[in-house]
Parts: structure tokens; sequence; C-alpha cells
């Protein structure tokens, strides 16, 4: 039996009155769902952002969101995320969540606290939260040595470059152990080559979890996501919804990237309206 | 260079005073001269030092009195919008009104002692501490706060963990501005109303004619309140730590 945590937005939905099927496939890796979107409508600035949008998130797999800015991408990872000043219409169901805490966020600015050394960073959830002892710091000693930063625990963050702060930032959000993980744009403001060594860390270390990722590179879409959805469009809809096959991380050239790369710039295009 | 910089300079402020005094034959009891004062200075040391531990109690106890005041009140404001709205008016309202015209009433209602010192030494600096204070906790930044609520953290750990710690260098400066100006509070109200502290002997060196030693005072006030300030700027940069002081442009 699945416990489940219902965020219902602000106004009361009356599912299944507005006959929107759910796009449901069967093909996930554990068949089973981490996230459910219902119906979602909102408006920003007197602009339909979403109007009846549903999609489902397997659980236990990497789902890249991809996109043209302001699609709405942002704005669905943080309704998901439980963000309280934002008015929707619809239901956002977390499976197998226990109280309400189940996501952990990671953004695009890695907001590392200057006056916490980077363990301490690594340590915040445990902190605000009032639990850490000392299997918390043991962990985060772990988290640091497969991240390749053993001696780097006791460093400010200031002292760090910005490819060592998004990943004290990645591990940070690691080590609130969630099953969902939303990640919105979190390599974006990297150099490539730092960008593509973040990506495999990445990969390797969240895999299993679910994995909500936005992002505006279709290659790094390829690269990590068991699966590609597409949105475009106003109100946004699922233009393309993509599997590229193998696992994650894939190799900037191997045969899946080469495969797919065509078709996903061809719908990101297509989706754009232009 | 450090040590010398300070020196060179009051040497030569020093030199540069001697011979203003020497060259234009101003009168000692409306200018004396440096060599004057120090006489003063070392034949009142006793009495002198006396008035000093007067005064530098008032401006402390003013000083670590208003911070602490101006804390819970910006910390207030912060915690409920509601109170906001009533307090940042009244706030803002009370800088209208100069704080030199409260100092009778406050000899008044206080009386001749260290309290009516101290509470001017309050209201003077109350404003720019709550001010820095407030408006630095509220600069934390929206995605730090979204941060913290997917963490799970409450009001208190969010205040204590992110907010206050974002707050500090903008405080810091406010700080500074108290520590600056805690002694103008408390020379005002010794001057209005007092038997004690540097104001009063200044005064009464003053009705008196005895100009080297009200200029001894004088000096020696100020050595206390740059002291001051220097010891609230090094405790701030270590307490800060996180902020290091630099230049924006190269010499």
């Amino acid at each position: 039996m699945d416990r489940l945590t219902t965020f219902t937005g602000f106004f009361k939905s009356r599912p299944g009155a507005d006959g929107v099927a759910t796009v449901t496939d069967g093909l996930s890796q554990t068949g089973k769902t981490g996230v459910r979107c219902r119906s979602i409508s909102l408006t920003y600035d007197n602009r339909p952002v979403f109007d009846r949008f549903s999609l489902d998130f397997e659980a236990g797999a990497c789902t890249c969101l991809l996109g043209p800015s302001g699609c709405g991408k942002s704005t669905l990872i943080r309704i998901i995320s439980g963000a309280k000043d934002i008015a929707y219409r619809g239901e956002i169901q977390l499976v197998e969540a226990e109280k309400g805490l189940s996501v952990a966020w990671m953004s695009q600015k890695d907001l590392l606290l200057p006056w916490l050394s980077v363990l301490d960073n690594i340590m915040l959830g445990a902190k605000l939260r009032g639990e850490g002892d000392e299997t918390t710091v043991e962990k985060a000693y772990m988290l640091l040595a497969k991240a390749g930063m053993t001696g780097d625990g006791h460093k400010y963050p200031p002292a760090l470059s910005g490819g060592m702060r998004q990943r004290v930032a990645l591990l940070r959000t690691l080590m609130e152990q969630r099953d969902i993980l939303l990640m919105d744009e979190p390599f974006s403001a990297l150099d490539a080559l730092t960008r593509l060594r973040l990506q495999d860390l990445s990969a390797t270390l969240t895999r299993g979890k679910t994995v909500i990722l936005v992002t505006h590179d279709p290659l790094e879409a390829l690269r990590l996501a068991d699966r590609i959805v597409v949105l475009g469009g106003t109100p946004a809809t699922i233009v393309g919804d993509i599997r590229p096959g193998g696992v994650a991380p894939r190799e900037s050239g191997g045969p899946e990237i080469v495969k797919e790369y065509p078709r996903l710039l061809k719908t990101l295009l297509g989706g754009d309206g232009a | 260079m450090k040590i010398v910089r300070p020196l060179l300079l009051v040497v030569s402020f020093l030199i540069c005073w001697h011979l203003l005094v020497q060259l234009t034959k101003v009168p000692h009891y409306i200018l004396p001269g440096p060599v004057a004062v120090y006489l003063a200075f070392i034949q009142n040391w006793s009495v002198l030092l006396g008035h000093m531990g007067v005064t530098l109690t008032e401006i402390v106890l003013g000083l670590l009195l208003g911070t602490i005041l101006g804390c819970l009140c910006a910390l207030t404001m912060i915690l409920s919008p509601l109170l906001k709205r009533w307090l940042l008016p009244v706030l803002v309202m009370s800088q209208a009104i100069p704080v030199f015209a409260l100092a009778p009433i406050l000899v008044l209602w206080l009386g001749y002692g260290i309290a009516s010192k101290v509470a001017m030494a309050v209201l003077i600096i109350f404003f720019p501490v709550t001010s820095s204070f407030y408006h630095g906790m509220q600069r934390t930044e929206t995605d730090l706060l979204e941060l913290a609520r997917i963490m799970g953290g409450g009001h208190a750990s969010i205040l204590r963990f992110i907010v206050i710690p974002n707050a500090l260098p903008a405080f810091g400066g406010g700080l500074r501005v108290a520590a600056a100006v805690a002694p103008i509070g408390a020379i005002i109200g010794e001057w209005v109303g007092a038997s004690k502290g540097l104001g009063f002997y200044m005064l009464h060196a003053n009705a008196r004619m005895q100009v080297d030693r009200m200029f001894a005072a004088l000096i020696l006030l100020a050595v206390v309140s740059v002291g001051l300030y220097y010891l609230v700027d090094f405790l701030l940069l270590k307490i800060i730590y996180w902020e290091k002081p630099r230049e924006l442009y190269h010499e």
C-alpha cells in the first residue's frame, strides 16, 4: 500500500471532472509512479502557464523536463516542492512520502552559506531540523569522499571554485536522503568540462532515486535522463516524450545520443513555435 | 607601516598646531599650544581619569543597551509584519525629533546621574542599530528561505542558522556608526546637567577660562572614542569572519 502525500492546489480540484488523460505508458523502470501531477492549472501575469496539465514521474528514474525559457518547467518543480506562494488548481501526489518531507531541492545557484564550513553546509538540513549527531557527520564525510573532496570538509565556500561549490550543493541535496530529488538547472552555470564531470557524479550518486531534472540543455537531458519530457507552447503541453535507452551517464558521443539528438532538437524547435 | 602611519599623522598635526600658535600669537585662552595642553594634562591627570571613567561607563552602557533594544526591535519587526507596520513609522518619525532637544527633558526625568546620559546614547544609536539589523535580515535571499523550507526547518532555526548570520555584515555597518556616535549622546547629556564626566569637566573648565584643561579633556575624549570604535571594528571582523575587508580600487 502506497503512502500518499497530496498537495491540493489553492482552489479545490474536481478530480475526473475535466476529462484530461494522464500520460502514463507503463514503460517505467520500476513500474511505479513517484510523483503524480493531476490536472494542474495556473496562470502567471494573466497568461495561462498550465491548463489541466497532467504528468506522472516514475519512481526511481530520472525524468528530464526540457523546453524553452518561461514554459513553466521551474514552476512545476516549485509546486511539487510544496511552495505556498504559487496559487494553482489541481493535485500533486508524492507517492511513498512521509510527513510531507520527501523532496530535496537543488537549484542553479549553489546557495552555500559562507559562514559555514563545507561540512556544515552539507549537514544544513540536519542542523535546521535540530537532528545532527555523529552518524550525520560520518555520512557527510562519506559523501565528501565519494565526490573526491575528502580533505575539503573544513574549507569555507568562498575558497572554492564554482564547480566545487556546486558539487557541495549536490552533496547537501543527497545528504537529505529523500526519495525525490528536484533539480532546477543544477549545472547550467558551470563551464562545459566541469558540467560533464558533475553530470557523471550526479548520475552515479542519484541512481535509484526519483529525479526530476529541469534543463535547457538537450545534451544534458540525453546524457542523464531515463525519460525526456519536452514541454512547449502556452499553456504548456507535452510536445515530446523520449526514452534514450541505456544507462546514465551516457557518453557524449555515444550511439543513443547520436541517434536521438537530431529528433530531440527538432521537437524542441517545433515546440517553440518557430 | 601600520603603526608608523598614525604616528606620523599625530606628530605632523602637533607640529602644525604648535607653529600656528607660535606664528599667529593667539592668546592662550583662545587656543593654547600643545605644550600647554600637555602640561594641563599632566597636572590634572587623576581628575581627568576619574571623569573619563564616568563618561566611558555611560558610552559603553548606552552602546550595550541600545544594541540590545535595537536588535529586539528589529527581531520583532521581522517576526511580526503586523507589528512592523505600526513600529516602522514610529521609528522613522522619532528620528525627526532632534535628540539634542530631548536632553533637558531626559535630565529632568532621569536626574543628574548616569541614567540620563545612558538614555541619550541609547536614543542616538537605536535607529542605526535597528535599521541595519532589520534590513540585513530582510535581505535574505528568497531561494535560501525556499531551501530551508524544503529541508523542513522551523521559524526559529531558520532565523538562527540563516537569517541572522545573513544580516550580520549589514548589522556590523550599523554598529560601527553606533560606536562612533554614542559618545555624542553621553557628552550632550553631560553638558545639560551633570556633576561628573568629561563633558561636565570641559564646560566647567571653559567657564573658568582654563582652555588648556578643556583641550586636554577633549583630546582624552577623542582617544576614548577612537579606541572604542576600533575595538568594535576589531570584534566585528572576528565575529563576521567570512566577510574579508577589501579595497574596491587599487592604490
